[in-house]
């Protein structure tokens, strides 16, 4: 679990998400003017996108600065299963990208008029969301590995496969916004990051062995 | 404790290149072996399938310890000292902190002496971005040293050493062979250890 300092101070990448988060979410209410039914309609959807986005620009180095330095040689000899060192690896991402962004939410929906209990919801689904954008990540990250520009195809691994994520995080909120219940999207999106924090390392665990034989 | 390692008959196919086929040896306790060869004839390569990262494409390799015999890669990482030709270095952490982060990953605790063994005990403090790289091969010979694992692979290890570099690694794999450990260097260099090499 020593990995999570390990990938805490390396630091900048966390700043770096949360101003690309910041930057989107102010600059949307700007491009769509001041229509204040409509931004509150679309907060849901804009700031979910904005996190998924923001927490992908740190994703691709997740096992790639251990694997170029010959790090992850030693992790992978070391009596710390692979699969620990990957479920450390997106807690400290988490930790670094996911949960800053999750807090500096609140204030960022205020831009966009959200109403208080709205505002809740989309605070309470970025925090059990997240978990699954890291861990999902991880499985891309592990298999973009050993090629040199991985971090162009990232995305289009795992934004396909972070939509589930995005519509009940989203809908949520929706729901909210129109005084219905939102308990059962909450729900799914608990469940769907739960088996993606779950089964992820097994997943990005197999993939870096791979790499390491490549 | 392990009593020998024994190649058979190893074949190692990279892309559609054959490097190596029907490579066998034998180390034993306490002996050192150099692997020769020119420039990618596969040296590391044949490291990387001793550690368990490359799966050799025909033959075996077998470990006999006291608990017995086993051909299993990922069981053989387990007691593999890895000294590459990468270092494994974080700039941005202190060589104390880099040491102490490989130790307990090892679950071992480190032994304050063993900076000064290595001649680094004055740059403890120091991120490892400012180290040489005479300096950052000493701090990952530290950490070989940390990980108190019997079989050593070494790639290249007399590397960017200067000379008193050099006698302290040779010094370093006397003991460990003194000790019973086995040691696997690819290397251009003469180990000194009256030991056997094998030419790729």
């Amino acid at each position: 679990m020593r990995d999570i300092r390990l990938a805490a101070r390396s630091g900048g990448s966390a700043a770096l998400a949360l101003s690309f988060f910041a930057l989107v979410a102010t600059l949307v209410p700007l491009g769509v003017g001041a229509d204040l039914k409509l931004l509150a309609r679309v907060a849901g959807g804009i700031l979910w996108v904005a996190a998924v986005l923001a927490a992908l620009l740190s994703l691709d180095r997740l096992f790639q600065g251990d694997f170029e330095d010959g790090s992850l040689d030693l992790i992978a000899l070391s009596p710390l299963p692979l699969e620990l060192t990957a479920l450390a690896k997106i807690i400290a991402h988490w930790l670094s990208t996911g949960l800053p962004l999750t807090l500096l939410s609140p204030l960022l929906a205020v831009l966009f008029n959200l109403p208080p209990p709205a505002t809740l919801i989309l605070f309470v689904s970025l925090l059990i969301g997240t978990p699954a954008v890291s861990a999902v990540g991880a499985i891309g990250a592990s298999l973009t590995l050993s090629l040199k520009r991985g971090g162009l195809i990232l995305p289009l691994i795992i934004l396909p496969l972070l939509a589930p994520a995005v519509i009940f995080g989203a809908g949520a909120v929706s729901l909210a916004l129109d005084g219905l219940a939102a308990q059962n999207a909450l729900g799914l999106l608990a469940a769907f990051s739960f088996a993606a924090v779950l089964l992820s390392p097994f997943a990005a665990a197999a993939s870096v062995r791979l790499n390491l034989g490549g | 404790m392990i009593s020998s390692l024994t190649a058979e008959k190893l074949a190692c196919v990279r892309g559609d290149k054959r490097l190596f086929d029907g490579l066998s040896f034998r180390v034993t306790a306490g002996q050192a072996l150099a692997v020769e060869g020119a420039n990618g004839a596969g040296k590391t390569s044949l490291l990387r399938m001793i550690a368990g990262f490359l799966t050799p494409a025909a033959g075996r390799l077998i470990v006999k310890s006291a608990e017995g015999e086993s051909d299993d890669g990922e069981e053989r990482g387990k007691i593999i000292g890895w000294l590459g030709h990468l270092d494994g270095l974080k700039p941005q952490l202190t060589v104390i902190e880099q040491l102490n982060f490989f130790a307990h990953l090892c679950g071992k605790a480190v032994d304050g002496a063993l900076l000064e063994q290595v001649g680094l005990a004055r740059q403890a403090d120091l991120p490892c971005r400012y180290l040489s790289a005479g300096q950052r091969r000493r701090l990952a010979l530290a950490r070989l040293l940390a990980s108190q694992r019997p079989l050593w692979l070494l790639d290249e290890p007399f590397a960017a050493l200067d000379r008193s570099g050099q006698a302290l690694v040779a010094q370093l794999m006397a003991r460990h062979c003194g000790q019973g450990g086995i040691i696997i260097a690819a290397t251009h260099d003469p180990l000194g250890l009256g030991n056997e090499s094998l030419k790729l």
